[in-house]
């Protein structure tokens, strides 16, 4: 799909969240990209879409959830957007402190932040926009972009 | 797939054999119940086999943490068994590896409970 864009607009329920999931698979997977790279991609998609839905959204029928997947210049950029609230990033606790280890949530932008090269998270006109991009580091996905 | 739990008694110590996904929604919800019922039952040595657990996401995560805080607060003890690399690498990177008592062996586990 290099230099394709592909759009998916999901209802704000948790099955989107697990199409969300099951399309970066796929996607990463025809990318090439290696098993683990596959893994840390669909888990970072399904995080993003889990905060869309139920911390954006709030499962608001009349509220959409837009993922997008673009494949340009050796990178995979996806993009996720809710028509909720809003997220301040600055908010966000670190999971990783001692008083908030034992939190049991606050981890999703973290752990979308370990598997992903590059994380921005940007307040929209009406809701938030978290872009994640993974690099071609080579391996299974840069053999195949070589071949190109 | 969607998260399963059977549960059995080995020396005093009950062993919840978990398999598939623990996710936001069912899989979350089907741990919680499960060690709700056996601290009903007045178990509170409980060793969590993750063996066939293949995915885990951050409610999951968060389940494992509650899971291992509402034993504790009852007096009793919770472990883990038999971490498979994904978890494995998941509860390092969230630096819970050591908040956990992480097991690989069923037998020494369970010799283990106080």
């Amino acid at each position: 799909m290099n230099g394709q864009k592909v759009s998916y607009t999901m209802d704000s329920t948790l099955e989107s969240v697990d199409s969300a999931e099951q399309a970066a698979s796929r996607i990463a997977t025809e990318l090439g990209f290696a098993e683990e790279e596959i893994m840390q991609i669909s888990m970072a998609v399904r995080e993003a879409a889990v905060n869309a839905v139920l911390h954006g959204n709030a499962y608001d029928p009349g509220k959409k959830v837009i993922v997008e997947f673009d494949h340009t210049g050796g990178s995979l950029i996806i993009t996720i957007k809710d028509q909720g609230k809003g997220l301040d990033p600055a908010k966000i606790p670190d999971p990783l402190a001692p008083e908030n280890l034992m939190n049991t949530s606050g981890r999703g932008i973290f752990l979308i932040r370990s598997f992903m090269d590059d994380v921005t998270i940007l307040p929209t006109a009406n809701g938030t926009e978290i872009k994640l991009t993974k690099h071609v580091h080579g391996g299974a996905a840069g053999a195949k972009e070589a071949s190109q | 797939m969607s998260m399963k739990i059977s549960t059995r008694q080995v020396d005093g110590v009950t062993i919840l054999d978990c398999s598939g996904r623990i996710t936001l929604g069912e899989g979350s919800i089907v741990l919680r119940d499960a060690i709700r019922e056996i601290l009903s039952k007045g178990n509170k040595k409980i060793l969590v086999n993750l063996g066939d657990v293949n995915y885990i996401d951050s409610s999951g995560i968060g389940e494992l943490v509650s899971a291992f805080t509402t034993v504790k607060n009852q007096g009793g003890e919770l472990k883990l068994l038999n971490l498979t690399k994904k978890v494995h690498d998941l509860l390092q990177i969230t630096k819970l590896y050591t908040v956990f008592d992480v097991k690989d062996d069923e037998a020494a586990a369970v010799k283990a409970f106080k």
